[in-house]
């Protein structure tokens, strides 16, 4: 973890890493349990968050774990930017850098622009999701829940359906699971699974009821329409006849496998209403944890970098 | 009267693949003799023992920015950094701003060229008007007016009976026509397709998208009987294809570029948009199809696709970098060190593919290092390393990367006629 300056992708930490992330975001989910969830860890410092594609529960989870954290975050609001009147997104990041800022959590559409910042500023980056790449915080956060839920990571079977070709957050699960141990797999049409994907370590199913009642964890992708140009399915019916987690087939999976999902939900196509009301979803611990794992990323970017607040030390 | 006395070089004859050690005496601008001990008092004298002397290199493609662009290169600018790599004579790519699709254009080229002093250009007109892909373009001025190919490089022409018309009648002038092979709804992003652009997240461009062009322009080509050379060849896909035609006499040519030679996809794993090029960078596999072609001769030559750009163009997201890297100053080092020294091809051999093979592709007479013959020649270290850094790159674009890498093998200096260029 020595080298670790920025949180870019999962494709950049070892096994080791995440486990100290995840440890450390243990220690702050017992934080929020407390009557006052909030510790003076990054008082004084500032974070920005750079979001150029809109997001509701993302942006206020990084807030809120920013804000539990003592740090004053700021939003850049990207729609009423100079972005729009053509300016760079380095001349943006100079200009907020100059502003002198200790943090940037930046979304973007395009796959590599933390990568690109990274290079160009001297505060820590985080990634918060770069186009179809990664999504490094919500595979943090999803193991952090499937470590509470089991103990441990080792040796489940863990199932990731759908639109993987425009899944920054099944990239990024993929990595993170093959580093803590896990088995993965991945189910969806030839059309949204790509190139090349069985090496980057998981096996592939194109038929859901083929694999579904054989695994732990049933971890359901929100069908990314607004990034699919044409063709990749025939109709949202068809994908939720033969991909959907309808109220059938969830009477398939082993009785103490778990759901989950990364939000937002489209009801009625990747998953069936029902499934809110299943005892294994953990789609809510997923929101509740992604705090703490924010939390526990940006505590021990500023441990790295030296910017702890004088209390926290 | 300006003498050269270039002395004790290994002069490389690459139509017959043969190095001898020679002095070469140059007189305005021709070769006067070729041979040991010559004597000129008063020439200036070029120590090129332990070098190599070989003909200038032809470049088969390139891009120069004027009109349009010249922030990024002009005429002048780029016939001079292409000089100091070695490249004599190089046909830029009409893809400017706006396009080269008329006999003025072509003028205009040549005449700035002319004023430059360094490298001479050979012009290259669009195929179709503005390069839109819809009308014929004005092939047969252009050709008056000095074109020797056509091309809507950057744009594969789509509509088949379109490109039928272009080879039919490019054939009138005798016309290489150049195409840029890729099929438009294969290529959503620059990278190619493969475990590399889905561990990134970019959309791939999968290889067989090129060949897929290359294969109905070569049907095409051969049921027209046109001439037809295709670009930038950058996929195994193609090499298979190119295989295919020659082997049935096809009458096609094809190039490839040093850094699709020497570089893979991996080189995008930082996301750093100096190795976004196009078409993108491909896998090993592809690598070494592509350097068992130019071995065997199923691609014929190698061109360098310089394509400079400005850093506000280039220093951006990869997803929204221009595509492309400058190429003239790198090209014979990247390719030395990547065929010759890995054993390859031999030094002759890749002299060929730089100067005998274009001028035949071109239909224009091949360099030489003989009496009676303009002067048009390179001299090369094949023993220095050196490092490429930004301020001896002479194009006004830095976009390489090779920049701050140490580099085998450079051309010390180039002649053409009465230019003469050293590199410091």
């Amino acid at each position: 973890m020595a080298g670790l300056k920025h949180l870019l992708g999962i494709a950049e930490l070892t096994g080791d890493d995440i486990l100290a992330i995840l440890e450390q975001a243990r220690r702050f989910r017992e934080v929020l349990d407390r009557p006052i969830p909030i510790v003076p860890v990054l008082r004084g410092k500032t974070i920005v968050n750079l979001f150029f594609e809109p997001s509701t529960r993302t942006i206020t989870s990084f807030n809120l774990a920013a804000s539990r954290l003592s740090a004053q975050c700021l939003n850049f609001a990207v729609g009423g930017s100079a972005v729009k009147k053509g300016e760079s997104i380095l001349d943006t990041v100079a200009n907020i850098e100059a502003m002198r800022v200790d943090g940037i959590v930046i979304r973007h559409s395009a796959a590599g622009v933390p990568h690109f910042l990274a290079r160009h500023v001297s505060c820590f980056v985080v990634n918060a999701g770069d186009g179809c790449h990664e999504h490094p915080t919500q595979a943090l956060l999803d193991a952090f829940t499937l470590i509470e839920h089991f103990g441990t990571l080792k040796g489940k079977r863990v199932l990731i359906v759908g639109d993987i070709a425009h899944s920054r957050v099944a990239r990024s699960n993929i990595l993170l699971l093959n580093k803590l141990g896990a088995q993965v797999a991945v189910c969806g049409p030839p059309t949204l699974l790509p190139a090349g994907i069985e090496e980057m370590g998981c096996e592939v199913f194109y038929h859901l009821d083929r694999i579904l009642s054989e695994v732990d964890v049933v971890n359901m992708l929100r069908l990314q329409t607004e990034r699919m140009t044409a063709n990749f399915i025939p109709s949202l019916r068809e994908y939720r006849r033969f991909y959907g987690l309808t109220r059938e087939r969830l009477a398939k999976i082993k009785p103490e496998a778990v759901i989950m999902h990364p939000g937002p939900v489209n009801w009625g196509v990747e998953m069936d209403y029902d499934v809110r009301e299943f005892s294994q979803t953990l789609i809510m611990n997923q929101v509740k944890n992604g705090v703490a794992v924010r939390m526990a990323v940006f505590y021990i970017l500023a441990l790295k970098r030296g910017i702890l607040s004088e209390e926290a030390k | 009267m300006s003498r050269r006395l270039f002395t004790g070089g290994r002069v490389i004859d690459p139509l017959k693949g043969t190095i001898k050690i020679a002095d070469v005496l140059v007189e305005d601008g021709r070769i006067k003799a070729v041979g040991k001990n010559l004597r000129a008092a008063d020439a200036e004298k070029i120590d090129c023992r332990n070098r190599y002397l070989a003909p200038g290199f032809i470049d088969l493609h390139c891009h120069l920015r004027q009109p349009g662009e010249e922030q990024k290169e002009s005429i002048a600018s780029g016939c001079r950094a292409a000089f100091a790599g070695g490249w004599t004579q190089i046909c830029p790519m009409p893809n400017t701003v706006p396009p080269i699709d008329s006999e003025a254009l072509v003028r205009f080229e040549l005449e700035a060229a002319r004023a430059a002093d360094a490298a001479r250009v050979i012009p290259v007109g669009c195929c179709t008007k503005g390069r839109q892909g819809k009308e014929l373009a004005e092939l047969g001025e252009m050709w008056q007016a000095g074109a020797r190919a056509i091309s809507d490089d950057g744009s594969w022409v789509s509509d088949a009976g379109l490109f039928r018309r272009i080879l039919e009648y490019a054939k009138t002038f005798d016309l290489l026509v150049m195409s840029h092979c890729e099929v438009p709804e294969l290529v959503p992003e620059l990278a190619d397709e493969g475990v590399v652009s889905t561990r990134l997240g970019l959309h791939g461009a999968p290889g067989v998208g090129e060949a897929i062009a290359a294969m109905r322009d070569i049907l095409l080509a051969h049921w027209t009987r046109t001439r037809l050379h295709i670009c930038h060849v950058s996929s195994a896909e193609t090499v298979e294809v190119l295989r295919w035609a020659k082997e049935r006499g096809i009458a096609v040519t094809a190039e490839t570029c040093p850094h699709y030679l020497a570089l893979t996809v991996d080189a995008l794993n930082g996301f750093e948009a100096n190795y976004k090029v196009n078409p993108p960078l491909r896998s090993e596999a592809d690598r070494k199809s592509l350097i068992r072609a130019v071995v065997d001769g199923t691609i014929d030559a190698i061109a360098t696709d310089h394509a400079p750009h400005a850093p506000e163009d280039k220093d951006k997201e990869f997803s929204n970098a221009a595509s492309g890297i400058i190429g003239f100053e790198t090209a014979f080092s990247v390719l030395y060190e990547t065929l010759v020294l890995k054993k390859a091809l031999t030094l002759p051999e890749l002299i060929a593919r730089l100067t005998v093979v274009p001028a035949q592709i071109l239909g224009i007479e091949p360099p030489r290092i003989a009496p009676e013959a303009e002067a048009n020649l390179v001299v090369l270290d094949t023993e220095v390393s050196w490092v490429l850094s930004r301020d001896k790159i002479v194009s006004c674009s830095h976009n390489t990367p090779w920049l701050g890498k140490k580099l085998r093998g450079r051309v010390i200096a180039t002649l053409l006629g009465e230019s003469f260029r050293v590199n410091q």
